[in-house]
Order: C-alpha cells, then sequence, then structure tokens
C-alpha cells in the first residue's frame, strides 16, 4: 500500500491506458541472494587449500571417465560470482515486473551445490564419489516417492492422506512377514500392496462413509499402524526370528542404459522397485491427467457436487482412488524390507511418510513434482554420508539437517503459497 | 455460520436429515481452498464433542476389546492351549481370560490404585505416576488444541518440546541464581524457547504462505539436530568431563519442588499445567485475543472481512501453542528428568499431544481429561510391560481406536445398537448458535 502513489486525476478528455498489473513475488531474488552471501561469507571466513577431486566414475564401469580435479576455493568463488550473478538478473527481472524464469532457480541450486562440494572437499583424500551420491539419492527417495504419489492421488480425490506414514510401516511390516514365510520378495511386495490398500480401507470408511475429519484420521491412522506393528514385532517377530529375514530383490543392470557415465550405474543398475518407481511416477501422471479415471478423480477432488450432477459416483470414485494410492504407498513400504535391508525394525520408517507428505505440498499437488521434490530430499539427505567421506568441515549435525533446511527454504521462497485441490479434506454430503 | 434461525423447526426437521454434518461444512460449495480446509477443525471439534457419554463409553469398550483380542491372538499360554483347543476349549478361554485379565488387572494397578500393596501410601502411588505423566501431555495438548482452534495443524510439538527443554535446561544447569527465582527464569526461558519456535512456524506461514505441516514438520528435525549438536559440543550443553550426548543435572534451585514429598515424582508442573488449562479456556473463551483466533480458525476470509488482522492471529496462535508445548518441555526438565537429559527428552509426547488434543475436542478441559486418562495408559502401560511382559505398545493401538471411534459415533452407535439421532443434535446447535450470538453482541 505504501508504494502507492498518488496519481492526478486525468483531464476528462485524456486517454487513460489501461495498466497491466502483474504481481510477481520478490522472495526468489532476496532467497537467491541470502544463501550467494551465506555462501560467501563461510568461504570467505574459513578458506580451504588444495583441490577438489570428483570421481566421475567407480570402479568396472565400461566407459571409465578420468576423475575431475577442480581447486577448491577458487572454484567456490567463481561459483559466488556466477550466482550473485543469477541473483542480480533475478532481480532485475523482478524490478521490472516480470517473473523469474525456473532455469535461474535451478541453475542457482546445481552451482552452488558444486561451488559446495568443491570448497568441502578442497585438500580431502578422499574423493566426491558422484555416482555413488547420485545412486544413493535414488535409494533414499524411493519410498518418499511411492509415498508422495500415494499421497497425491489422495489429495486429487478429496481425501487428505496424513496415514502416509502409516501405510509405508504396515506395507513395510506385511513384506517382511510374506517375505520371510514365503522366501520370495514378490509374494513381500503383493502383501505390502494389500496392507497399504487396507489402511486405505481403514482411511476410507471413517473418512468417506462416516464422514469424520480426515485429518484426525490420518493421524490417529498412524498411530495406530505404530502401535499395531511395534507391538507384534515385540511380541511375535522378536521370538520368531525366521518370520523376520527376507531374501532382498538383488540389483539388476538394464543392458546399455547402466553403461552411461555417471548416470548409467547409479540409475539403471538398481533393484526392480527402483524400476518400478521409474513406470509409476510417469503411469500415474498419465492416470491423472490423460485418462477417464484421472478427469473423474480430479473433478471429484475440485468439486464433488458438480461431479456428482454430471453422474460420476462420487464416493465410489474416491473408495477406488484410495485403495490405488494405497497400493502405492505400500510397494513404498515394501522397499524397506525387501530391499534396504531384510528385516523390520520399530518404527523404521522413522517419519519418511511425512516428509512425503511434505513432497506433496512442495510438488504442488502434482506427482511429476511431487516425485522430483522427493528425489531433491532424498539428495540433500545423502549429501551428507559423501560430505563425510570428504571430511566436510561442518559439524556432522548440521549436514544431516541440511535437507530439512533445504525443503523450508523451498518452500518458504520458492513455492510459496500452495493451492490444494479445492475440495480435499471435505466430507462429501449427498443432498 | 448459517445458524438455525428457527429451533422448533430445526428440531422437528434434525430427525429427517441425519445427514447433515454441519451448517457449513458441506463439500458442496467451493468457496475458497484456504476456507474450505480450515473448517475441518470446527466441523471435528462438533463431531466429537456432540458424541454423548454413551458413545464415550462404547468407545472405550471397543478399543479395550480389540485390545484384548490383540493380547490374546499373541499370548504363548493361549497358543499353546488352542493347539488342542477341540478336545478343551475351556483350557483356551481359560488361558485367554488369563492373558486378558491379567493385563488390564496390571494396567489398572500401573495407573490408578495398586491394590496389592502393603499401605495406602504405596498403594496410591501409581495414580500419582499417573499425574505425573499427565502433566506434559495436558499442557503440550492445550497448546496444540489452541493451533487447531486456530485452524492451524502444527504437528511441530516434537521440535518445540525440544527447543525449550534446551533453554530451560540450560538456565537450569548453568546459570547460577538464588533459589525460587532460578526456576522461574529456567521456566520462563524454556516457554520463550518454545514460542519463539512455534512462532517461526507462524511467520513462515504468514509471510511466505507456506504450508504449516511442512514448516512445523521440518523444524522438528531442525530443533533434533540442532540440539544433538549443542548436546555434542563441550561447553555447550554437554556435561562436562564427558562423552556422551547428555547435560549435566539440573542445579538444586532449579527444580520444581515435589508436591507430595521426595518420594513421590509428582512435582509442581502438575498445578502449573491445571493452572494453564484455566489460562487456555480463559484466552480462548473470554479474551479478544481467543476471538480472534477462533474466527480465523473458522473462517479466515469472514475473518479479515470483519477487520481482524490474520497474519498476526497466525502468528500469534503459533507464538501461544509454541509457548504452551514450551512449558511441557521445561516442565520435564526441571521437574521429571532431572539428572540430565539427552535429545530424546521430548520422548514423542509433541505426537501423543496431538491425540490428546483431538481426544479432548480441542477444547481445554477436554484436553485435562484426555491427558489425564493418556498419562494413566501411560502409567499403567509400563507396569502392564513389566509385569505381564506384555508391550507398552498395546496402549498407543487402545489409545488410537478410542480417538478413532469416538470421532465415529454412527459407527459406535451401530455396533451398540444405539438409536442413531442427526449427527449434530439441535439442542446444541442452539446452544452452539446462541453462545455465538452472545459474544458477537457483546
Amino acid at each position: 500500500m505504501s508504494t502507492t502513489t498518488v496519481e492526478p486525476v486525468p483531464a476528462p478528455d485524456e486517454v487513460v491506458e489501461p495498466r497491466l498489473v502483474t504481481v510477481v513475488s520478490r522472495k526468489v531474488p532476496v532467497v537467491l541472494a541470502v544463501v550467494t552471501a551465506l555462501f560467501a561469507l563461510l568461504v570467505a571466513t574459513r578458506p580451504r587449500t588444495g583441490d577438489a577431486t570428483f570421481r566421475l566414475s567407480s570402479s568396472g564401469d565400461l566407459v571409465a571417465l578420468p576423475s575431475v580435479d577442480l581447486p577448491g576455493t577458487a572454484t567456490a568463488w567463481v561459483v559466488i560470482v556466477v550466482m550473485a550473478v543469477l541473483a542480480a538478473l533475478a532481480f532485475v527481472r523482478v524490478a521490472r515486473q516480470r517473473k523469474v524464469p525456473t532455469w535461474v532457480s535451478a541453475l542457482f541450486a546445481v552451482l552452488f551445490l558444486v561451488g559446495f562440494l568443491a570448497w568441502a572437499a578442497a585438500g580431502s583424500a578422499n574423493d566426491v564419489p558422484l555416482v555413488r551420491v547420485i545412486g544413493g539419492s535414488v535409494l533414499l527417495a524411493v519410498p518418499i516417492v511411492f509415498g508422495a504419489l500415494g499421497g497425491v492421488i489422495g489429495e486429487r480425490v478429496g481425501v487428505v492422506n496424513i496415514a502416509i506414514e502409516g501405510q509405508l510401516l504396515a506395507g513395510a511390516f506385511c513384506a517382511a512377514v510374506a517375505g520371510s514365510v514365503t522366501g520370495s520378495p514378490w509374494a513381500g511386495v503383493v502383501a505390502a500392496i494389500v496392507a497399504g490398500v487396507l489402511v486405505s480401507l481403514v482411511l476410507g470408511v471413517f473418512t468417506i462413509t462416516y464422514k469424520v475429519n480426515q485429518v484426525i484420521v490420518g493421524v490417529v491412522l498412524n498411530v495406530l499402524v505404530i502401535g499395531v506393528t511395534s507391538f507384534l514385532y515385540s511380541q511375535v517377530l522378536v521370538s520368531n526370528p525366521e518370520l523376520n529375514s527376507t531374501t532382498r530383490f538383488s540389483n539388476v543392470a538394464i543392458p546399455g542404459l547402466s553403461h552411461i557415465p555417471v548416470i548409467g550405474p547409479s540409475l539403471f543398475n538398481q533393484s526392480l522397485i527402483v524400476y518400478l518407481m521409474y513406470l509409476v511416477v510417469p503411469g500415474v501422471w498419465y492416470a491423472l491427467y490423460r485418462t477417464r479415471w484421472g478427469l473423474r478423480v480430479r473433478a471429484v477432488g475440485e468439486h464433488p457436487k458438480a461431479a456428482d450432477t454430471v453422474g460420476i459416483k462420487v464416493e465410489r470414485t474416491r473408495y477406488l482412488a484410495l485403495m490405488v494410492a494405497g497400493a502405492i504407498a505400500g510397494i513404498g513400504g515394501a522397499f524397506y524390507t525387501v530391499v534396504s535391508v531384510s528385516s523390520f525394525g520399530k518404527e523404521m520408517t522413522a517419519g519418511a511418510g511425512f516428509i512425503a507428505l511434505a513432497a506433496v505440498i512442495f510438488g504442488k499437488w502434482d506427482p511429476i513434482r511431487a516425485a522430483l521434490a522427493a528425489l531433491l530430499f532424498g539428495f540433500a539427505s545423502n549429501l551428507e554420508g559423501a560430505l563425510s567421506i570428504v571430511g566436510a568441515p561442518v559439524p556432522s549435525q548440521f549436514m544431516l539437517m541440511l535437507p530439512y533446511v533445504v525443503t523450508l527454504l523451498a518452500v518458504a521462497g520458492l513455492v510459496g503459497r500452495s493451492r490444494a485441490p479445492a475440495a480435499t479434506g471435505q466430507p462429501y454430503v449427498k443432498e | 455460520m448459517s445458524e438455525p434461525k428457527h429451533p422448533a423447526r430445526a428440531d422437528a426437521t434434525s430427525g429427517a436429515v441425519p445427514q447433515v454434518v454441519a451448517p457449513d461444512a458441506g463439500g458442496d460449495d467451493a468457496g475458497p481452498p484456504a476456507v474450505a480446509r480450515d473448517t475441518r477443525w470446527i466441523d471435528a471439534l462438533v463431531r466429537i464433542t456432540s458424541g454423548g457419554w454413551l458413545v464415550s463409553l462404547g468407545a472405550v469398550v471397543l478399543a479395550v476389546l480389540a485390545g484384548s483380542v490383540m493380547i490374546a491372538f499373541t499370548d504363548e499360554g493361549v497358543q499353546e492351549a488352542s493347539s488342542y483347543f477341540f478336545a478343551r476349549p475351556g483350557d483356551t478361554l481359560a488361558a485367554i481370560g488369563q492373558a486378558v485379565g491379567g493385563a488390564y488387572s496390571a494396567l489398572f494397578r500401573g495407573a490408578v490404585y495398586n491394590y496389592t500393596a502393603d499401605s495406602f501410601v504405596q498403594g496410591i502411588r501409581p495414580l500419582t505416576q499417573s499425574l505425573t505423566y499427565a502433566t506434559p501431555l495436558i499442557v503440550a495438548g492445550l497448546g496444540l488444541a489452541i493451533a487447531f482452534r486456530s485452524g492451524l495443524f502444527n504437528i511441530g510439538g516434537q521440535g518445540q518440546m525440544l527447543v525449550a527443554a534446551a533453554a530451560a535446561g540450560w538456565v537450569g544447569f548453568a546459570v547460577d541464581l538464588p533459589a525460587g527465582l532460578h526456576v522461574i527464569v529456567a521456566l520462563v526461558a524454556g516457554v520463550a524457547a518454545g514460542a519463539l519456535w512455534g512462532a517461526l512456524a507462524g511467520v513462515l506461514k504468514a509471510t511466505t504462505g507456506a504450508h504449516e505441516v511442512i514448516v512445523t514438520i521440518m523444524l522438528n528435525y531442525v530443533a533434533f539436530y540442532l540440539l544433538s549438536y549443542l548436546l555434542a559440543t563441550p561447553g555447550l550443553l554437554q556435561a562436562p568431563g564427558s562423552a556422551n550426548p547428555k547435560t549435566p543435572p539440573m542445579a538444586e534451585t532449579a527444580l520444581l519442588p515435589r508436591l507430595l514429598g521426595p518420594s513421590f515424582r509428582l512435582h509442581l508442573g502438575f498445578l502449573l499445567a491445571l493452572a494453564a488449562v484455566f489460562l487456555a479456556w480463559w484466552l480462548l473463551e473470554r479474551s479478544s485475543l481467543g476471538f480472534s483466533l477462533r474466527a480465523v480458525g473458522e473462517n479466515p476470509s469472514a475473518a479479515r472481512v470483519a477487520g481482524i488482522d490474520v497474519s498476526r492471529s497466525t502468528v500469534m496462535a503459533m507464538l501461544v501453542s509454541g509457548a504452551l508445548v514450551g512449558l511441557a518441555g521445561s516442565t520435564q526438565v526441571l521437574g521429571l528428568i532431572t539428572t540430565g537429559f539427552s535429545y530424546d527428552i521430548d520422548a514423542g509426547i509433541g505426537f501423543d499431544a496431538i491425540t490428546v488434543a483431538l481426544l479432548g475436542g480441542s477444547n481445554p478441559v477436554g484436553v485435562l481429561f484426555a491427558g489425564l486418562l493418556f498419562g494413566g495408559f501411560k502409567a499403567g502401560g509400563s507396569v502392564m510391560q513389566a509385569s505381564e511382559g506384555i508391550p507398552i505398545e498395546i496402549v498407543l493401538v487402545v489409545q488410537s481406536l478410542i480417538v478413532l471411534f469416538i470421532a465415529a459415533p454412527p459407527l459406535v452407535r451401530a455396533v451398540f445398537r444405539l438409536p442413531q439421532p442427526g449427527r449434530r443434535s439441535p439442542a446444541k446447535a442452539r446452544r452452539l448458535g446462541a453462545a455465538r450470538r452472545q459474544e458477537v453482541q457483546r
């Protein structure tokens, strides 16, 4: 309000030009500038000598790229200059009432990462294992991606799914038991799907049929699943270890693709669940935006009354979509006990469901963006491991904090006010 | 709010339209999404409070039954006896009775009165134990309830408790102050830290529009790693001469006095919790700040039109919420765990308090009773685990089922064949309406 200047009242015969007012957020340039300044401060106060080595291939690759040596501090300063230019560019765009293009933010993030790694790894005896960093990020992100996809479908159909954590945990537990009893990881995945669907059904019965507040049911279901799985774990699995040792999926290298330098070994030499994830993410996108079912799901989530008026069965659509969401989240749960490790542990999902929830909102209720948000999260979590290898001069607790701070900055600075599907969180009452 | 204008007619028609949930919460009107989402809390409040005591009782019975089934199925004695079930079914039933009866009597002995104790003083000890466990649940539950009533879903109880414990604990062991003043300063420091951590989420939401669910979750992790850094760094929170991530014990002058003598752990924090219940009630129901918080919680757009500063309300709600959760963290380190704490000082209370606030219908008196119930479960659960070998997690199952069933009165009524009245009794609707009219007139 304070910037509005009092304009002289135009004379009657003067032609008043219609003004086009675009609302531009100043947050992006501010965040970019703050990050640049903080990084410059870090490098200026803690200069590091020596070179940083980026290892671009792991042993046994078909195409062995040479490692890249960069002088640590010098690289960091070059990066800071470019970052400052990008931040200035963003300010200029905003001053001209234009939006800051996405590539500026993306390039900024990549540059910051390279600069930070170069600074942190400078003079270290160990190399930065890029292949392992990328591969590890994908692995850490898998359950979050599946959970986030389940969350996206649920919210798109109008049911807030806070019970993602519960679905992951139930999936992990059932996969562990079924996988151990049958000795087949596939049976574990099927059991995990069933478990996820069951949690979804409970959520559906209470929120759709009995119209209980969705957030309450979600929160309580998480507690319920934690209680049930931990109880059964302590009471049954501990005394019967044969019920809790699964055969894990082994890694399968995709011929051809796995020989691409850097990304090949990290992305295409993984277990089947990871490949399933590559298929499910575009699959959910296609189902939501290109099929009749997806159109109905989105209609029910945005305006259930209108959907009902044109003959879409709102409750049935919601149940069905929730079950699909539960199945997908369940697969994510199976990842814990048939890919990552071979046994179930109490509360082993450790809040991944809440991170997935954050990814849903961060990704603005879009499957692809939510999956990317989950990947970003996995990457930030994995960075800590990489930095501890090269012995970064930052306390490990702050490195572990990094993914959460990055998410906070991203949500506050780059995403901002998010708009949920209109009918999310409301029971539909047919008149 | 569209109040029933003609109470008589509302009475007459309520039986005919049982599907009316709340006058304004139908999904039929695509208003602005923020409004739509924020009516959920009121909707839930109405639903939980209009359940009636029969439904509550039924919910408890159902939850206890479900817990019994889980205990019976996993009990080794029962499994053994059931292997010859068709030869001697009586054995199986007796084993079930023994397992379930043993569990719940242990729960009672641990939570209310230990009838096997030698003296009354020893017998009543479990009750004081329950009150001790209930203290942080009540206070933190109040904090979350205030956020819920303001339309904010504060999942950041864990983080707010951790920073509060860190601040109160640091004042408690590192600062030298005279007795009396010391404990007050420590409490204030803890409350202020919790309030700031909560307000940080509020400011982020109010200024950038970031969703409070993400922000509070992330701040939980940030607080956790911040505290683990402070605990691992000598000279900050770590006890001198130790390599463990643990603080030194609190100074004598900083301890909350014990209410019933040194042999009972019940401390002054419980009275603070009772005072907080009154304070929260006054704040929500009698103060102008509380009125604006509730108005924003019910309908932010309407509140904005009515001249309420929604951003300020958001920040204030998170500030008050964080302050109360911070009080819970402070009483823990100054009253219960006084020999030094680690980063698990929150003990899941930040999340348990969500269930407490939900069960209490986000109203202070309800939160008090929900907190007492859950405190009893916690005290009884550990006795049950120790004496009967039943994992304490069964308490989580029973607790969550109680909340779930209480939230769905029609389900409980259907199970027990109770009459199915309208979802919301007209008398209650009228009372709510009248109360609101009075407030508006005032």
